[in-house]
């Protein structure tokens, strides 16, 4: 066993970012520890079958969990990949939630009153939405690249400037005043299941998470594939490379937030195309484009990455449904994925951490045996 | 003996290579003890292992003749271990003193402090003759200066051993000079000081013995007196070396760089640092700009480049107006351009070297079809470059730059500016960093794209490298020129004369 473990470390000391990959692990191992740890404060007794259904999730109900697992990481995996796309270029898009949150309006418009599109409905609800949300995350990027206004201030600031541009739009436009909310969109506006709804019988899973799938495939193939991602990455690496080489800097900039906010738009649409889900206008930030940059963390701002991370989100989500079987509310998952997210960003610390252990073990191993050796 | 550092058998394991190989250094106190070695020999690792940067796979390091473990530079510090790096890590928009003080322990009584360190600083500067300003901001302060300044950090936290990597690549002839007697003065004064360095004459000048690395063994540690030059190349590089260049007289032809009256500043307002300048480059010759670091040379490129704006003036790239062309279409009508500063400009160090070998085309139809990247074109390109121009890493083509030693990036940077072929070449300080055969390679092939008729304008502060290899000579001093010599007519002394602005001459 122990030989078992050394092996594992060599093997992992030799590849490049595996240790990456480890401090990413350990990040989710310590979010959950401490999850038990709060767990255990509020209310011991029911702690630790708390903690297990925790675990296993979606293994509670069958096909239909893993559906609603899926279902619940779809949004989570557009942010997710928005801002893991835009750091991988060199910028930081906290603005995820107000592109979000424009492509949710747009969408939700579209699918209350272009009915006369018929079953081409939803997909051109996702199309516009992608686009405003690209017009959205624009914008902080012409800011940046021609007023030098840092791309985090101004899209804090657009994230509440989209929250009550929606909030007014949607009482001018979609309002079903009675109980303060959009209306319904039309059926033919909702999200097909194709034959999921079979596989998964009984979850609310639909196609958005093979929209999500696309949408990695495509943004995983522009980083890597084209040169397009060379120059987007290059001007992420190393501003003044890129540009003694010639690249557009600006155009970059603005291209790369475009991109980011179309995918957050994306992920609005999916997430508000579905029947029985409605904007409100409350107040409230959505909380996707915050998680979104968790699992950016998480996911190493690979698209990969953030789609397992997504997963791994939708994961915990339906935990912390199944918890409220106990006496626990569910914000105690709120509070393991916001642990999470302090020892992903703590990462760099953790990536010293795990790669200081594989050293320490690995060298250890060798005076052991090199000692026994000697008797 | 009195040694205050033994490394013993050290062995270094990289991916793919083994940087240090049964390595054995030992430093004698108050000794300079010169480490020489081909670009990748090992040099900056077994320095690393020393300071606790990296830690040794195999073997042992004892300190004033106790065995020690060293795992990071905090410990080191505590072993009175200092070190200069290859490139320095000083905060731009920090003072001198903040600088020194930062990481260290004072730092936690704040205020207080600071005026202590401040004049603890201004003490050992003046003692060690240093002549640094604890005020100054680091950004304002030339490269030697923050070299010095590096020095005062490792004095500041009691070094005894001081290990200096490549202090001299970026230096000016003169700040060389006083850092031989800064050297020299602190062995005086007790120190131990290991010097990283390819420059024979200077580990002839300062150094008491010298230990040869090669492919990452130890070859042999020879008292620097008793040995030739010669013998010492030959140690290094494990053959025969001949210290000759294949150069035949300039046969200039049409002019392929024609500047007229530029004028460069900073900012709108501060004042000019390239101050209407005039000149020709033609086919067939090397062009040299010499001059004191810090006299318009780096803006004149820039504007050449175009990497600033200019505030007056023409530039003719072939009888093209390339005045207010972008970067890269000036790139494009026939222009490579090796920058001063590698890391920087150069090199995209999160990139791989396959991946940095096509920074400058990576948009031809060769190295992209339709929009996506053809890996294969790029592997390519990679493995020939590097047998080429012999660049050595760990990994080959997906070798992160990151990890590749100084010299060897520079020659990545070198690989591919060359190979574009275009017909002006500026190569800034190109073979900074290298080693001699490195070195002369490079000279080399800059004549062999002067001899294929290209116009070779070569930027240096190195007075070897602007007698040796240039076939005429501008002199840039204060942003103007004011002096066009012929290399085989004058001698270095003169050129000094030009250099320092004390003599003037008339620009054709
Ligand atoms: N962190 C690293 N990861 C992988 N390989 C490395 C790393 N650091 C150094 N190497 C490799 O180890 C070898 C020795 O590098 P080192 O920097 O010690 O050379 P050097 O003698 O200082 O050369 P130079 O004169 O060019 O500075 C090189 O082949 C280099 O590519
Ligand atoms: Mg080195």
């Amino acid at each position: 066993m122990k030989n078992f473990w050394r092996e594992i470390l060599r093997f992992l000391a030799k590849k490049a970012n595996s240790i990456q990959v480890l401090s990413s692990l350990l990040a989710i191992v310590f979010g959950m520890l401490f999850g038990l740890l709060v767990m255990l404060i509020v209310n011991p007794a029911d702690a630790f079958p708390g903690f297990f259904t925790i675990l296993t999730g979606p293994f509670q109900a069958g096909m239909r969990s893993f559906g609603n697992m899926f279902y619940r990481a779809t949004p989570i995996i557009f942010t997710g990949l928005s801002v893991a796309f835009a750091f991988r270029t060199g910028l930081f898009n906290i603005g995820a939630t107000g592109q979000f949150t424009i492509g949710a309006y747009i969408a939700v418009y579209i699918g209350v009153h272009w009915g006369f599109l018929g079953p081409f409905h939803w997909a051109v609800a996702i199309f516009f939405a992608l686009i405003g949300g690209g017009l959205w995350g624009a914008l902080p990027g012409l800011l940046k690249a021609f007023r030098n206004v840092h791309e985090v201030v101004s899209s804090i600031m657009l994230n509440y400037v989209a929250m009550y541009l929606m909030i007014l739009m949607v009482k001018r436009t979609v309002f079903f005043g009675d109980h303060a909310r959009s209306l319904a969109i039309q059926d033919s506006a909702e999200l097909p299941k194709w034959f999921l709804g079979s596989i998964f019988p009984g979850s609310s899973i639909n196609i958005g998470i093979f929209i999500a799938i696309l949408f990695v495939a495509v943004i995983h193939i522009i980083l890597n594939k084209t040169t397009f991602g060379y120059e987007l990455k290059s001007v992420g690496f190393n501003k003044d490379a890129a540009k003694y080489s010639g690249m557009n800097e600006k155009r970059n900039i603005v291209l790369s937030m475009a991109i980011a906010g179309a995918i957050a738009g994306a992920g609005g649409a999916v997430f508000f195309l579905v029947g029985g889900r409605y904007l409100h206008v409350n107040a409230v930030l959505m909380q996707q484009g915050f998680t979104g940059i968790a699992v950016a963390l998480l996911g190493l701002s690979a698209p990969i990455g953030v789609l397992l991370a997504g997963i791994f989100y939708g994961f915990l989500e339906l935990g912390g449904l199944f918890l409220q079987g106990f006496d626990f509310t569910r914000e105690i998952i709120d509070i393991i994925i916001a642990v999470i997210i302090y020892f992903s960003a703590l990462s760099l610390f953790l990536q010293k951490f795990v790669a200081s252990y594989i050293k320490r073990k690995t060298e250890e191993d060798v005076e052991i045996a090199e000692g026994a050796d000697i008797k | 003996m009195d040694y205050v550092i033994e490394m013993i058998d050290i062995t270094k394991e990289f991916p793919g290579i083994k940087a240090n190989d049964q390595v054995n250094f030992k430093l004698k106190k108050q000794e300079i003890h010169a480490l020489l070695g081909e670009n990748g020999a090992g040099k900056s690792t077994l320095m690393s292992v020393l300071f606790g940067l990296y830690q040794a796979d195999e073997g042992h390091i004892k300190v004033r003749g106790q065995e020690v473990d060293i795992r990071n530079p905090n410990d080191a510090n505590d072993l009175n271990i200092g070190m200069v790096h290859q490139h320095f890590k000083l905060v731009h928009n920090f003072t001198v003193t903040e600088n020194i003080i930062l990481g260290s322990e004072d730092t936690k009584y704040g205020m207080l402090t600071y005026q202590n360190a401040r004049q603890k600083i201004k003490e050992l500067s003046d003692r060690y003759k240093l002549k640094v300003n604890p005020d100054a901001k680091i950004e304002d302060i030339s490269v030697g200066q923050q070299q010095r300044v590096e020095i005062l950090k490792m004095l500041y936290r009691q070094a005894e051993i001081l290990i200096f990597d490549e202090p001299t690549a970026s230096l000016t002839p003169q700040e060389i000079e006083e850092l031989m007697k800064i050297l020299k003065g602190l062995t005086k004064e007790g120190k131990s000081i290991v010097l990283i360095t390819h420059k024979l004459n200077e580990i002839r000048q300062v150094a008491d013995r010298c230990t040869i690395l090669r492919k990452g063994k130890s070859i042999n540690t020879v008292v620097v007196k008793d040995t030739t030059n010669e013998q010492l190349a030959e140690m290094m590089v494990g053959r025969k070396v001949v210290f000759e260049l294949e150069k035949t007289k300039a046969k200039p032809k049409d002019t392929v760089l024609q500047v007229k009256n530029l004028s460069i500043k900073q900012k709108e307002g501060s004042k000019l640092l390239v101050k209407n300048v005039s000149f020709k480059a033609k086919r067939g010759e090397i062009l040299c700009i010499a001059g004191i670091e810090g006299n318009g040379q780096t803006e004149l490129v820039y504007g050449l480049t175009g990497m600033m704006p200019i505030q007056e003036g023409s530039i003719l790239l072939k009888d093209n107006d390339i005045t207010g062309l972008s970067i890269r279409n000036r790139s494009l009508t026939g222009l490579s351009h090796i920058p001063e500063d590698r890391q920087r400009h150069g090199l995209v160090l999160d990139f791989t070297l396959e991946n940095n070998l096509i920074l400058q085309n990576y948009f031809t139809s060769k190295f992209h079809h339709r929009g996506f990247l053809k890996f294969e074109a790029i592997r390519e390109n990679a493995e020939r470059l590097i047998d080429q121009f012999d660049i050595r890493s760990s990994r080959g083509p997906i070798s992160l730059a990151r990890s590749m030693s100084g010299g060897n990036q520079q020659k990545l940077i070198l690989g591919r500016e060359i190979d574009r072929n275009n017909d002006l070449l500026i190569a800034v300080q190109p073979t900074r960093g290298l080693d001699v055969g490195a070195i002369e390679f490079i000279h080399q092939q800059l004549i062999d794209q002067r001899d294929q008729g290209k116009a070779v304008l070569l930027v240096s502060l190195e007075l070897d490298e602007v007698m040796n290899i240039s076939d005429r000579i501008l002199v840039m001093y204060e942003g103007e020129l004011v002096g066009e010599l012929d290399p085989s007519k004058i001698d270095e002394k003169e050129l000094g004369l030009y250099m320092a602005g004390s003599k003037r001459g008339e620009i054709s």
